[in-house]
């Protein structure tokens, strides 16, 4: 327990000296991607390992490490997800690539113990071989801020996040600064909302800050509902401590002295990490009764959703933590005014926090000088699609799509063309190739009728059906509305409903037209963001690919052979031997003609079930 | 200088005199802006996005939950709000129920409302109405899940204002829907049957249960002998539909109409409001005397406060009176007035209520299994009985109720508002009867259309304190207030805001045109010339003769000691 800020000064001191001391590192990815990917089987496995070879392996930063001791750590996600599990070794850097258990123990012999490098296990582009993770040009391009810690840190301990410099904003902001300087210092620095909506967070704190009530409440929103979407739970679960600074900075900015973070159900390692995060801190002093001797308390709690996309809209969460149905309700009063219980509440993303000791450590101006005038500092984008390197990125704000995708995500993959990318999951438009050197920030995006949203970035070649794209999107929205307003309920599912009659060859003169009407009323009254982004992906994809609406519709054909009902099934006449077996095999009799002569399916009757195809042993049948 | 704030609607200045959303400056200013969910009285739900109105910079906001400020300029009919209201309304009515001709509430749904004011006439997406999903289980109500908009008012006003939230919503999105707990048939629910539920309804999803098919049956039967009686509040509220005003006394009409309908013997509950009276207050003074009021006397003649207190403070069912209500008091009298007939015998009470039809089954109600109220028929369905029969209500002649039971006095007839039933007792409880005193009496606190009110009158050398509540929520927090120790002699619950007047079997009507009703029974009883109910002399003719030994049998009833409920 640390009483007062001279404690704290002197622990991050002594862990700081334990971790420069901790010469030999190894910090194997245990973000849920590698987790599944088998990375603690890898992790029992090297701790093992180096145990048998007589050396001491330390899990957790606690006691000076010795000579020969060999740090082995879980670390937060690295980000570079396509190529994982993966594993670290410092003082190197080196980054080993689709690790598998059977590397180990080459891995603990050559490396850990010898500081030699496996090649194979490098990451390796056009040739060229990587050996350290720096010089990865997928790293290059990122300016990693609020992940830094990820893959860099034991993400299950406090203390290296100690050792790292943590906590310093927090004693800065309880000992150095008053509320309204805290509050001037996130609002010079304009730290946007990076859940999606872009507000001011300096702003929205002074509103809270202005309230009169006897208690109010900091939230922190981790619902992360868009489908792709895994910034917010990176840093759950790679960095806890980060954001948990940042929601205390904001208690004492405004005068709230409990803490709420809501976390989707469906991430089970999110919640653990934060729970033993928590525990740290108030064992450490840094959360509870007279934090650090200030007099300031906070206490933090965590919730877990159910399962509704829904509950990540602010009042909708509000009410998913008071226990009621997790409907939004009408605004005014807004959130800050009467939130959590009624009272004034700060909600903010999981990387907004993430972002406030960082604002606080170093200052409003250096934050500004990253990024752009309106929008800066970074933002952390799921990378994900037709991409050679899909995984967790940070970029400064500004960078352009061009770069996020060829730079970055090392370009298409298998050479395809790239056709489109989705940005801001269900709620996000679609941009097409003459939108690849927009920058990316938030009134960019705005104005060409997209949004950055959480962070979320499909890439698309030219296989994707766009129609299609459209309406598995719109079919998720209409899954997770909650059925409160007429416009949202009922009007997403006549969309889906024509959507759904488009993929499967049935579109109608008329429709595209009563989507865009539908869209418009929708965007117009519905209640809440989910209701009023509905319609973004289907408005998009019809301004930037009308044409393939519209061969669905008059032409019942799928130019990107995707949509199943609207395939052609044909027999090849060269290739066919007359064997019948097709003919046999399809259930609805489509397949006639006379042995040993080729035969031929009525596409009238065909119901493209695929069953010949199967059955035909000379591959003379296509799809297309 | 003017100090007034204004604000401008559709170009013209509207002066803002404290309305707390935009929606009820809109209408007061004479435009009627379309809306489902909107409900005066109940929280702000926002859903049905009928009243979105466009302000100056081109935006849209909902007017039922934008506050008015002074300088605001908005437009309430422009051609994009005309799209999507007719968008909205297509939208809802391809997922509804679109027989209409045979629906309960044709002619009475606000969804036929809009569509005819919107003029729809096309809608362009399949028709996904389920079939009728009925649940018939409650005595009460008729619920139909196939007609519900989703409105959530029936949600709001169970949960909100009467606290009992048997229904709430259910699933999400287009699968959203009206339930009970675990979809249970809402009979077995913590349903209280008050019918609150089925005045808020917009449209024909919740309904008054029908009996008039059955009572007319009985009525062309010609081994029946069939008897009526109307209640208080039905009196100011039935003429509304029937061409005449709200608020309007039209018992003489009613007496005619139903004559005209074939009813044998016609009566006025006053008269049994009156024996409840007697009965009630010879309770409360005994407890008095006794010194066993510790706790107050609830009064019982509202069966939907009984169900209520049965289900959620069923400890205080002690302290429930044993009277039976009004109508059960006099049902019995009638039975037993007509028992040596040669006909079978019916008894119809025309009620404001539909727990009544819930009373008039219960168990303790019934002798050798025959209930002493046969039917109950609210006055919506009287108001459809009397139109089935074509007769023209506004050109009836006033007529009389049937001897032998004739006599009522002013103290019946208030019974049927909120605060009714504690004036008449203390009418009869006070020693002064003179006007001045009765008059008095009306200012104490007991009259007007607040929900929780409260009065102390002098009985003796001791100060009686009386408590009226009317919701259940204000009944519930006032028991809590009691529990923790508070303390009063009499406590008049009635389960409808503003009493029987506001019952679920009445016509709806906005908030403000309640009052009419109560004052309407105020002034019928300024009309009675016995203001006392012990000065009825019927009264004691009733005393000395039919309940000469039976007062217990047939005027009480145990609710305290039975353990199953219904």
């Amino acid at each position: 327990m640390l009483k007062n800020r001279e404690e704290l000064r002197k622990a991050r001191e002594m862990y700081s000296r334990y971790l420069k001391a901790e010469k030999r590192r190894v910090l194997v990815c245990a973000g849920t991607g590698c987790v599944s990917g088998g990375s603690m089987e890898i992790f029992e496995r090297l701790s093992e390992l180096v145990s048998k070879r007589g050396m001491d392996c330390q899990v957790e930063l606690k006691e000076e490490p010795h000579d020969n001791t060999i740090g082995m750590k879980k670390s937060g996600c690295h980000g570079f997800c396509e190529m994982g599990p993966l594993v670290r070794i410092e003082p190197e850097g080196y980054l080993y690539t689709k690790v598998k258990l059977e590397d180990c123990e080459e891995i603990v012999d050559r490396t850990i113990v010898a500081g030699e490098h496996i090649e194979r296990l490098a990451y390796k582009q056009n040739g060229v071989v990587y050996k350290k993770q720096d010089e990865i040009p997928f790293y290059k391009k990122q300016t990693r801020l609020v992940l830094e810690h990820c893959g860099q840190i034991d993400s299950t301990s406090i203390t290296e996040y100690l050792a790292t410099g943590g906590y310093y904003a927090l004693e800065k902001a309880l000992f150095d600064m008053t509320g309204d300087e805290i509050i001037n210092e996130i609002t010079e620095a304009n730290l946007r909302g990076r859940g999606g909506g872009g507000f001011p967070a300096g702003r929205k704190w002074a509103q809270v800050k202005r309230q009169n009530a006897k208690q109010k409440y900091v939230v922190c929103n981790g619902d992360e509902g868009d489908p792709g979407a895994f910034m917010d739970r990176s840093i759950m679960e790679g960095d806890p401590h980060r954001m948990i600074e940042g929601m205390i900075i904001a208690g004492i900015a405004c005068g709230a002295s409990e803490g709420y973070i809501y976390v989707r159900a469906e991430y089970p390692l999110a919640v653990s990490r934060l729970k033993r995060a928590i525990e740290q801190a108030k064992e450490f002093g840094l959360l509870g009764e007279n934090i650090l001797g200030s007099n300031f308390s906070f206490n933090i709690h965590i919730n877990r959703g159910a399962g509704a996309f829904v509950c990540g809209e602010g009042s909708a969460l509000t009410a998913s933590i008071e226990g009621k149905r997790g409907m939004p309700r009408v605004k005014p009063p807004r959130t800050v005014e009467q939130g959590l219980f009624d009272m004034p509440t700060v909600l903010n993303n999981v990387e907004t926090f993430a972002n406030v000791p960082l604002i606080i450590k170093n200052g409003a101006d250096w934050y500004k000088s990253i990024g752009t005038e309106k929008s800066p500092g970074t933002k952390a984008f799921a990378l994900t699609g037709n991409i050679e390197n899909t995984g967790l990125i940070e970029i400064p704000m500004g960078t352009t799509l061009r770069e996020v995708i060829f730079d970055i995500g090392g370009g298409m993959r298998n050479g395809a063309d790239f056709k489109a990318v989705q940005i801001g999951g269900p709620s996000g438009g679609c941009l097409s190739e003459k939108d690849l050197d927009l920058p990316l920030d938030f009134d960019s995006l705005k104005k060409a009728g997209a949004m950055i949203g959480s962070g979320g970035l499909v890439v698309m070649d030219s296989n994707t059906c766009m129609v299609e794209v459209a309406r598995f999107f719109m079919n998720f929205t209409q899954n997770e509305s909650c059925g409160k307003c007429v416009p949202c309920r009922e009007g997403t599912k006549r969309m889906l409903e024509i959507l759904e009659r488009i993929v499967e060859g049935n579109g109608q003169d008329g429709d595209i037209e009563l989507l865009l009407e539908l869209a418009d009323t929708i965007s117009a009254t519905a209640l809440c963001g989910l209701g009023k982004a509905a319609a973004f992906p289907v408005v998009s994809t019809i301004k930037n690919f009308r044409e393939e609406y519209e061969a669905h519709i008059y032409d019942k054909r799928c130019p990107t052979g995707n949509c199943q009902k609207l395939k052609t099934i044909t027999i090849d006449a060269s290739l066919c031997k007359g064997c019948s077996k097709c003919a046999r095999s399809c259930p609805v009799g489509a397949i006639t003609g006379k042995v040993k002569e080729p035969f031929v399916i009525d596409q009238s009757k065909c119901i493209k079930c695929g069953a010949c195809i199967e059955t035909c042993a000379f591959h003379a049948i296509l799809e297309g | 200088m003017d100090n007034r704030e204004y604000m401008l609607i559709d170009g013209i200045p509207v002066e803002i005199n404290g309305e707390k959303n935009l929606l009820e400056l809109i209408r007061k200013a004479g435009i009627k802006l379309p809306t489902f969910c909107y409900h005066s009285e109940l929280s702000v739900y926002g859903a049905c996005r009928m009243c979105m109105v466009e302000n100056e910079w081109g935006g849209l906001d909902a007017a039922c939950s934008t506050p008015p400020r002074a300088g605001m300029s908005i437009k309430t009919n422009t051609e994009r709000l005309q799209k999507y209201r007719k968008m909205i309304l297509e939208l809802l009515l391809a997922n509804h129920c679109r027989d209409c001709t045979t629906c309960n509430n044709n002619g009475k749904c606000k969804l036929q409302d809009l569509a005819m004011r919107y003029n729809i006439s096309h809608i362009r997406f399949p028709n996904t109405a389920s079939n009728p999903d009925v649940d018939d289980s409650s005595l009460c109500i008729t619920r139909d899940r196939s007609k519900c908009i989703l409105c959530g008012d029936c949600v709001r006003v169970c949960n909100e204002v009467q606290n009992v939230g048997a229904i709430d919503f259910a699933y999400r999105g287009s699968k959203m829907t009206i339930s009970t707990v675990f979809d249970k048939p809402i009979f077995e629910s913590n349903c209280v049957g008050c019918g609150q539920c089925a005045l808020a309804c917009p449209t024909g999803a919740i309904v008054v249960k029908d009996d008039t098919q059955k009572v007319w049956k009985e009525i062309y039967d010609k081994n029946t002998r069939v008897s009526v009686q109307i209640a208080p509040a039905v009196r100011v509220a039935l003429g509304k539909e029937l061409g005449l005003n709200d608020g309007e006394n039209a018992i003489g009409k009613i007496v005619a109409a139903l004559r005209r309908m074939g009813f044998d013997d016609i009566f006025d509950t006053s008269t049994g409001a009156d024996l409840t009276v007697l009965e009630e207050s010879a309770e409360l003074l005994r407890r008095i005397r006794e010194g066993k009021n510790d706790m107050p006397l609830f009064t019982s003649c509202c069966p939907a406060w009984v169900n209520y207190c049965e289900k959620f403070y069923p400890e205080l069912l002690p302290h429930v009176s044993t009277c039976r209500s009004p109508m059960q008091m006099f049902a019995s009298i009638i039975k037993e007035e007509y028992s040596t007939s040669s006909k079978r015998l019916v008894h119809v009470a025309v009620m404001p209520c539909t727990a009544k039809k819930f009373e008039a089954a219960r168990k303790e109600f019934k002798v050798n299994g025959v209930p002493n109220v046969d039917y109950v028929l609210t006055t919506q369905e009287l108001v459809r009985m009397i139109k089935e029969s074509g007769i023209v209500f506004s050109e009836l002649e006033p007529e009389a109720i049937d001897m032998p039971f004739g006599t009522y006095t002013g103290a019946g007839v208030i019974f049927g508002v909120s605060g009714g039933v504690t004036e008449a007792v203390l009418r009869r409880v006070v020693s002064d009867k003179s006007p001045t005193s009765f008059r008095s009496l009306a200012y104490t606190g007991v009259r007007g259309m607040n929900g929780v009110k409260e009065a102390s009158v002098m009985y003796g050398d001791r100060k009686l304190k009386v408590a009226v509540v009317s919701g259940l929520k204000n009944a519930g927090d006032l028991i809590e207030r009691i529990k923790a120790g508070e303390h009063y002699d009499l406590v008049e619950v009635m389960a409808c805001p503003g009493g029987c007047i506001n019952g679920g079997g009445q016509p709806f009507v906005q908030s403000e045109e309640r009052e009419k009703r109560g004052k309407g029974l105020y002034s019928a009883d300024k009309l009675c010339n016995i203001k006392s109910s012990e000065e009825n002399p019927l009264m004691m003719t009733l005393y000395k003769g039919i309940l000469k030994g039976r007062v217990h049998e047939l005027l009480h009833v145990d609710y305290a000691s039975k353990k199953e409920a219904k």
